[in-house]
């Protein structure tokens, strides 16, 4: 099967570690990967906060950059979840049936990176060792928009060396929010620590997810927090075998 | 007019550690119990549907509904009136109580009545409004604003509202003097100086749940009886309701008698459902319940929401509160940072369509969009959605004009440019690597300047890496 990898800008940029983590575990289970490289951004962070016409220009371009794609693995939950929840209404808004129709034939086809290898490669098991004590926070949208319910602990499960514990109230929000996190830095900073909180009582050295910005906003509160405590992406933790990179 | 600043007064909340503990003790209780009672009823999720689809379809022609309601009230002996806005509410209501000679009226917990800022009116016109339901009257005797739909003094603890009651009740309901702060000694207070004003108040002016339009009904559901009491003791009752409450018909009833009561208070059935239609049936047992009743019908903006194909599901709300109990911004934020009758996820979509975006246009952005509400909401009310097309409507208001320079539009276009054109975002991510040199640390930014400070008042950022995945995609070996 041929992938067509949508990075995110947000992992381009920052997190360029992810991406390769996942081109391994891709071709690692035998699939092609492919990069177009005219793709930017999903339209996320225009569209939360309340630039729609922006945001409408940039699902155009996703739409001409991915159309004809067979499947497309996004190691992002919340950019997955803007492409499946909101590129139908956006479209809508937009006006014209063709947009809708375009987004309509494409959003099948994205998958977020857990649901990808359990829905569409039907594995749990992909032949990962990661020797380390690791807790998983569920992203809300994850848990709530895209509802990948327990994929990402399957994935973990079955991963060798792995202690996976469990964090405490895991269905609440971390804080980030986008732009949130900047604009009420104090309500989110709130969030914030009662999250890093159940994070350090679960005794995790590792805090991972499916989506990095859930992580960097953790991630930063541990890090400027001396906690000792990092976050690691979950394509990473798949990515890790107990042979050498090659 | 001054504009509702969220973040600063959720500033000011979040450091009340009293607050902050009894609001999380609150919800958290509150939330445990309604998940309970919510979950064990098979069809849970099929009543959720029904409920929304009722609501949908009444919307839908909301118009008709109104009518036939009016016509049964009236039918039924009931005088009908409809106020476009907050002051005709405010004079209908005022100009009935002077027409019964009234000196104080007795109200029953309606955040209507708070909406259209109906106690000063009264106050103003020589009539004391006593609010007969104890968190409402606890919030009133506080000269304080309510912090939560159903819950009103949720924000306060037995022991201050100990210390409240012996300044403010009546002392003739305190024997001697002395109070103890458990529920019970301050229960018996509340009643003791409740039950002079009932016996004593002429008239009472209420809210709604429901009114059935098929038959005229208006339906109260509450846990307390001080309300039952305001419906049958006083000879003359006025009840004000938003166009919104009305339902067709009485067999619609039985879905939202279901769905309130578990996800507002976590009970199977609150303890009094109170029903009636007109007066005609308190006429035939003269002295025997309230003679006379007024029914006015509040439009205040609704009329706007449900015009607007994407907030109109606003008005399916039933006021249950489930919403704020499991929002993680309102538990930490607390309801008046909200400054609002109406708080946490539904107050962030109701006050700045009530109140208009240049009062209120900092609530829709008061959330992380994290989606608790819409999942705990009975009727499905998809407040993430009507929150970011609200936000789409304020940023287009400020973007008139000189607005357009603001700072974050400024930010938005630009990565609109580097989004729509990526040789511009590479180079903007080479710029960025040389540029961040003096504010990196290990790997690691602990200060970024205005406005994105906000981040950096808790959190490291990462730098950038020196090469993006594109950067190294480019670099791979083909594969074969
Ligand atoms: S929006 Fe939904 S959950 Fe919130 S108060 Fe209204 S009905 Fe209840």
């Amino acid at each position: 099967m041929k992938i067509s990898l949508f990075i995110t800008c947000f992992n381009d940029a920052l997190f360029p570690q992810t991406g390769q983590a996942v081109v391994n575990v891709l071709e690692r289970l035998g699939c092609e990967v492919e990069f177009r490289e005219a793709q930017t951004c999903c339209g996320q962070m225009h569209h939360n906060s309340g630039y729609q016409k922006e945001a409408i220009d940039l699902v155009r371009r996703f739409v001409e950059v991915f159309e004809g794609a067979e499947a497309i693995v996004v190691p992002s939950t919340s950019c997955t979840a803007m492409i499946r929840s909101q590129y139908p209404r956006l479209a809508k808004a937009a006006g014209g049936e063709a947009l809708a129709a375009r987004v309509e034939a494409i959003a099948p086809r994205v998958f977020e990176f857990s649901e990808f290898l359990i829905d569409r490669l039907g594995l749990e098991d992909v032949g990962a060792y990661y020797p380390h004590k690791v807790v998983y926070h569920s992203s809300c949208n994850s848990l709530r928009a895209l509802k990948l319910g327990d994929r990402a602990l399957r994935l973990l499960r079955n991963v060798k060396g792995l202690e996976l514990v469990e964090l405490a109230r895991a269905e609440e929000c971390c804080g980030f929010g986008g732009t949130f996190a900047v604009k009420n830095a104090e309500t989110s900073t709130a969030m914030l620590t009662d999250k890093m909180r159940h994070v350090l009582d679960s005794g995790a050295e590792i805090c991972t997810a499916g989506d990095n910005s859930c992580l960097m906003h953790i991630g930063g509160g541990l890090s400027r927090q001396q906690t000792g405590v990092r976050t690691v992406h979950l394509a990473e933790i798949l990515a890790s075998t107990d042979q050498a990179a090659s | 007019m001054t504009a509702l600043d969220f973040t600063a007064r959720a500033r000011t909340s979040l450091r009340d550690s009293q607050l902050r503990r009894n609001i999380a003790k609150a919800t958290s209780t509150i939330r445990a119990k309604t998940a309970r009672v919510a979950g064990e009823l098979p069809d849970w999720e099929a009543l959720r549907d029904a409920g929304q689809a009722i609501k949908r379809q009444t919307m839908a022609e909301l118009d008709r509904h109104l009518v036939a309601l009016e016509a049964s009230v009236t039918a039924a002996g009931g005088v009908v009136h409809w106020a476009r806005d907050a002051a005709e509410a405010r004079t209908i209501i005022v100009g009935l109580a002077r027409q019964y000679q009234a000196g104080s009226v007795i109200k029953i917990k309606s955040m209507t009545t708070d909406e259209v800022e109906l106690n000063p009116a009264l106050s103003a016109a020589g009539i004391t409004p006593y609010e007969t339901d104890l968190a409402d009257m606890i919030v009133q005797m506080a000269k304080e604003k309510p912090s939560h739909l159903l819950v009103p003094a949720i924000h306060k603890n037995r022991a201050e509202i100990r210390d409240l009651f012996l300044r403010e009740l009546d002392p003739a309901a305190i024997p001697g003097g002395r109070l103890d702060a458990d529920p019970s000694s301050l229960a018996k207070a509340a009643r003791a100086h409740l039950r002079a004003k009932f016996l004593s108040t002429k008239v009472a002016i209420s809210g709604a749940n429901f009114a059935i339009a098929e038959t005229g009904s208006v339906v109260i559901v509450e846990s307390e009886g001080n309300g039952r009491m305001c419906l049958t003791l006083p000879d003359v009752l006025i009840s004000i309701m938003g166009v919104e409450k009305v339902l067709p018909k009485w067999e619609h009833l039985e879905v939202f008698l279901q769905l309130l009561p578990r996800s507002a208070t976590g009970e199977r059935m609150n303890p009094y459902t109170s029903v009636w239609t007109g007066n005609r049936a308190a006429e035939a047992r003269a002295g025997d319940g309230p003679q006379v009743f007024h029914l006015v019908l509040l439009d205040n903006g609704r009329s706007k929401i449900l015009a607007d194909e994407v907030t109109r599901d606003t008005l399916n709300c039933i006021r249950c509160s489930r919403c704020l109990n499991v929002c993680p911004v309102y538990e930490r934020a607390g309801g008046h940072a909200y400054d609002s009758m109406y708080q946490g996820p539904i107050g962030a979509i109701v006050t700045p369509q009530l109140r208009g975006f240049e009062e209120a246009g900092s609530l829709p952005f008061a959330s992380t969009l994290c989606g608790a509400c819409q999942e705990a909401c009975p009727v499905r009310i998809p407040i993430p959605n009507i929150l970011t097309h609200l936000r789409a409507k304020v940023v287009a208001e400020k973007r008139q004009g000189l607005g357009a320079l603001n700072g974050e539009n400024l930010a938005m276009q630009a990565a609109k440019a580097m989004f729509d054109h990526p040789t511009l975002l590479a180079m903007a991510l080479a710029a960025g690597r040389i540029g961040q040199a003096p504010l990196v640390r290990d790997g690691r930014v602990t200060h970024l300047p205005p406005p994105l400070s906000g981040w950096s008042l808790s959190r490291d950022f990462p730098a950038l890496p020196p090469e993006s995945f594109r950067d190294w995609w480019a670099k791979r070996e083909p594969r074969s």
